[in-house]
């Protein structure tokens, strides 16, 4: 029984299949027949295997599993006749793979297979052997396979020389003697087989050659090809077989690198293919293409490398378009070879960048960017940038990424990168990486003396650009520095004046915040730089806090807390609004870049590690209020968990100081709210954080969840028209009467310093009038256990900016019950005022029922401005 | 080793053949295919063969309603695969005579068999016709 012509059944099969109009139906056949064929396995049904194993063959190119077949290939291949050997091995090197356990088992099959009479029966042996070897069957059938090197059937001969387990094979046949040089067992043996094949077709005798004669010989055997006569057989377009030509060259390559003796051997027959080949047909060109490859390849000859540039810019000039995708190809490994003769094709090159095929634009790109140097980078990138404008959508991914690498690896002066920068926004900023904006913001950080340029591009910019990154650097940069848009400071000649009024500027801002298209990230930055704005331009500030108030109720909590909070601040802290907002201070390029680097494959950062690196944190000191206000990461908070990975997101928190993590309306949100409660809670040091976290946005919002009350309330709960929400509260702590630094006493709230179960401490303050760096502090002890302290000494600590004067206090014994107190002053003379805040260690130590106490503690919630 | 798999594909994605040279799972294959077809066969006739794909090159050539794809290293030659594409269609149209997608469906194993002939291990390895056809020929005489 013939298993090719009996499929009938196999026929019916591949029909069904073709008539399937859906992949469901294919999937039901599929199902169906796999059923079939595994209970004829069951069945151990010999007539059937064969045409089973082809139906398998079918199924698995289809890609559906066929393990259970695997078993079949093996019987099959123990079978005694040919059609069924064939088909088994077949199966074996389509179903199975070298990890297969299965394929252990056939190894005596093989082993057995090797050693039949039948040449045909041992070609097919070796042919699985060569597809599918493992390094174990190759160990076992190692003697078997240098047995055959004897015969001197082509047949055989070209399958010996291609096994899967080269080194494991090679172990132990001919590898001594050949090319020790090299060293490449598997060059050696595709070698070997190739001039086997060579001479064998030729009838010449084949034993093995010796070592040193290896690049003479194949030179010879190249030459013999290359001149060969006309054979039917072999000939493709005129050529005799061009893939042996090229296998030669191949190997030539191989032999030729680094080896100038072998190289100055082969330059004669190198020189001809590449001056005497037919350039008309692929055939030509694939030897020619190859040759120039080895040319490049091999120790320096000057005559044949300007031999090989010639043709490659031949191939540059080509119509065919694969013929110039291969020439952009060499191009790029001739480079490192011969940059000079490359760049003479630049313009060719720039002119592929603009080809409507993808993979020819690609290569082209790739070459470019290897292109440029520091005296073309100028014209290249403007070139790059014009045709950005033109290029297809999903080029403009490729081409953007390149632009920007080339800009930040040649910016000359800062003045070209920012142009060329905004340029490249302004067209494409929606496919800029994250990094790439975030590292343009440091440049024009650190270029002071462009602040007012660049702000002008960016507002110009904006005009006429929806793109996102534009946007946000837009947007930052307005916010800046939106004093120096308005007073046109820092004019550079090349400028057009321009007139930007502060409602135009306020303008621009509102624009990104209501644009719809305007993601989560650049709406934050675009209420920071609202924020910065109401305190530059005073006049704006009405207006300012009406747009910024109309996302009180945004969905988006980030959003909604900023809107609430920065009212608070534009309404009710205007004392502290201008410190509060004032410039970032320079952002530290080394650090940036370096984190950079560093971070690429460290995603998460921990707590210490963002604290030192944070640029911000390079205070100023005239900033530190600001750096309070970007700190996030400072101590006392837990570590970021970073979502969004990477340097550019942790900058970007550093940038905004807070978490940007994506959806913040979702339940599981809450880490991030706590961090940014915690940073405004920083920023205005209002009561113990503590206490009042607890009290956050997303509690009172949980707690409504979990009361399955509707959400309608929500609205009212949180709207400033009812103060009595904790949400207010967080803001109000201090804030019911405006104080400013210069009133005197009254205006500062009593404090309780210090609290506990036998005591309390309030402290009252007052200012003696024209000195605002002096603080006087009434503190008033208040005994709150049933039995008296005597003994009662008062101690306070503070840090090295504050000075402090304790005066006697007015008694040391304190009655019981609250039944009278101890008051004692203190003053405390701030160097930093305005600066920093007053912070205090209070110790205070007592006797209770002639035991010794000791009550330690820390002040931190001294009021602001003292 | 210079090819990874040779692909034949219809006009529709539909697959007619498939040799991997390297192992992949039937859910990597499955995919590969899928991003490889959809790649290649929305290039125009003007474009170049050649399409870059993970770390692949895929060099491919239509023929009427079939797509004849090489996966190759990257260091591969690719006109010669291209060349050898023709090679291999010449060779079934010389068995088949004026090969079609039917005749690759319904005699898979012999479009196999030529190619085990052509190929081993990734490594083209014979190139005349004749040889290659030799042992189908031989087998179907048996039969």
């Amino acid at each position: 029984m013939n298993p090719f012509s009996s499929g009938t059944r196999l026929r019916d099969m591949i029909r069904a299949i073709r008539a399937c109009k859906t992949a469901a139906e294919e999937r039901a056949v599929v199902r169906k027949e796999s059923a079939a064929i595994r209970a004829s396995i069951n069945e151990n049904d010999q007539d059937y295997r064969h045409r089973n194993l082809a139906k398998l063959m079918f199924i698995h190119m289809l890609g559906y599993p066929t393990h259970f077949g695997q078993m079949e290939c093996l019987k099959l291949i123990a079978s005694a006749g040919f059609p069924e050997k064939r088909i088994g091995y077949l199966g074996l090197m389509l179903l199975l793979d070298e990890r297969q356990e299965v394929l252990m088992l056939v190894t005596n099959s093989l082993k057995q297979d090797l050693n039949h009479s039948n040449q045909y029966i041992v070609g097919l042996a070796l042919c699985a052997l060569g597809n599918i070897c493992s390094a174990e069957m190759a160990r076992d059938l190692a003697p078997e396979v240098e047995r055959l090197l004897q015969f001197r059937d082509p047949n055989i001969r070209k399958k010996w020389a291609f096994p899967r387990s080269v080194p494991d094979l090679m172990g132990v046949d001919v590898s001594g003697d050949w090319n020790k040089r090299t060293n490449q067992l598997w060059n050696t043996v595709i070698l070997a087989s190739l001039w086997a094949l060579w001479l064998e077709r030729n009838n010449r005798i084949f034993d093995g050659v010796e070592g040193d004669k290896c690049t003479e010989g194949l030179v010879k055997t190249l030459k013999d090809v290359v001149n060969s006569p006309y054979s039917p057989e072999y000939d493709i377009a005129g050529i005799t077989d061009p893939f042996l030509h090229i296998r030669l060259l191949k190997l030539l390559r191989v032999l030729g690198q680094g080896d100038a003796d072998s190289s100055d051997c082969m330059n004669d027959i190198l020189a001809q293919v590449a001056t005497k080949t037919e350039s008309n047909k692929n055939a030509g060109n694939a030897i020619l293409y190859e040759c120039v490859e080895t040319i490049m390849s091999i120790e320096d000859n000057g005559g044949l490398r300007v031999l090989a540039i010639n043709i490659l810019g031949r191939f540059l000039s080509n119509r065919d378009n694969n013929i110039r995708y291969v020439a952009l190809n060499m191009l790029m490994k001739a480079i490192t070879v011969d940059a000079q003769a490359v760049q003479r094709h630049r313009a060719t090159i720039l002119e592929c960048v603009k080809d409507s095929d993808a993979s020819i634009r690609k290569r082209a790109l790739e070459l470019v960017y290897l292109l440029v140097n520091e005296s073309n980078v100028k014209p290249l990138t403007k070139e790059l940038i014009d045709y950005l404008e033109v290029s297809d959508q999903e080029f403009k991914g490729d081409l953007t990424a390149k632009i920007c690498s080339i800009v930040a690896k040649f910016s000359l002066e800062k003045i070209w990168y920012i142009d060329q920068m905004l340029k490249v926004l302004t067209e494409a900023g929606n496919f800029v990486k994250d990094e790439v904006w975030h590292a343009l913001i440091v440049v024009i950080s650190n270029a002071s003396d462009l602040h007012g340029y660049t702000v002008r591009a960016l507002y110009r910019a904006f005009q006429t650009s929806e793109q996102e990154s534009l946007v946000r650097v837009a947007v930052w940069c307005i916010g800046e520095y939106g004093d120096m848009l308005v007073n046109n400071v820092g004019m550079l000649d090349v400028e057009d004046p321009i007139t930007v009024t502060e409602s135009d500027a306020v303008d621009v801002v509102e624009i990104a915040i209501k644009r719809h298209t305007s993601d989560f990230t650049t709406k934050a930055m675009a209420f920071i730089a609202m924020l910065k704005l109401s305190s530059r331009f005073p006049s704006c500030s009405e207006r300012i806090k009406d747009i910024i108030v109309q996302y009180k109720g945004n969905l988006v909590l980030e959003l909604q807390q900023r809107s609430l909070e920065f009212n608070s601040i534009i309404a009710k802290h205007q004392n502290i609004r201008s410190a509060l907002v004032e410039r970032m201070p320079v952002l530290d390029e080394a650090t940036f870049m370096g984190r950079r680097a560093g971070s690429m494959p460290a995603t998460v950062s921990t707590s210490t590690t963002t604290s030192i690196n944070i640029p911000n944190g390079v205070s100023k000191p005239s900033a530190a209020p600001l750096v309070d206000l970007l700190d996030l990461s400072s101590d006392d908070t837990p570590a970021v968990p970073s979502s969004t990975g990477g340097g550019g997101a942790d900058f970007l928190q550093d940038l905004l100081g807070v978490d940007l993590s994506p959806a913040p309306n979702q339940p599981g949100m809450k880490p991030a709210l706590q961090n940014g409660t915690d940073v405004l809670l920083d920023l205005l040091s209002i009561g113990d954080p503590p206490a009042q976290s607890s009290l956050s946005t997303s509690d009172i919002l949980s707690s409504v969840q979990d009361n399955k009350l509707p959400v309608a309330p929500l609205d009212g709960l949180l709207s400033p028209s009812a103060p009595a929400t904790p949400v207010i509260d967080l803001l109000d702590g201090f804030a019911v009467k405006p104080p400013t630094p210069e009133n005197n006493g009254s205006a500062f709230p009593s404090i309780v310093a210090f609290e506990s179960s036998l005591l309390k401490l309030l402290f009252n303050f007052s200012k003696p009038p024209g000195n605002p760096q002096t603080t006087l502090i009434q503190a008033t002890f208040t005994n709150l256990s049933s039995d008296s302290f005597t003994d009662f000494i008062f101690q306070a600590a503070v840090p090295k900016f504050l000075q402090l004067h304790l005066d006697p206090a007015s008694g040391n014994t304190l009655p019981a019950s609250g039944n009278g107190s101890i008051t004692q002053s203190l003053k405390v003379t701030n160097s930093q005022h305005g600066k920093k805040s007053l912070v205090m260690r209070i110790k205070i130590a007592f006797k209770m029922n002639n035991k010794d106490v000791l009550e330690e503690g820390q002040i931190n919630n001294f009021p602001r401005g003292l | 080793m210079g090819i990874r798999f040779i692909l034949m594909v219809n006009k529709q994605g539909q697959t007619r053949l498939a040799q991997y040279y390297e192992y992949l799972t039937i859910e990597e294959r499955r995919a590969l295919e899928g991003e490889i077809v959809r790649k290649c066969l929305a290039r125009t006739e003007q474009q170049c063969s050649f399409v870059e794909h993970r770390n692949y090159k895929i060099v491919y050539r239509r023929y009427a309603s079939l797509f004849f794809l090489v996966g190759v290293d990257n260091d591969e030659n690719e006109l010669a695969i291209l060349e050898f594409i023709h090679l291999l269609v010449e060779t079934m149209d010389r068995h088949f005579g004026n090969v079609c997608e039917l005749d690759i469906m319904f005699h898979l194993e012999k479009a196999h068999f030529m190619l085990e002939e052509m190929v081993m291990n990734g490594c083209i390895v014979e190139t005349s016709k004749s040889n290659i056809l030799a042992p189908i020929q031989l087998m179907d005489k048996a039969s």
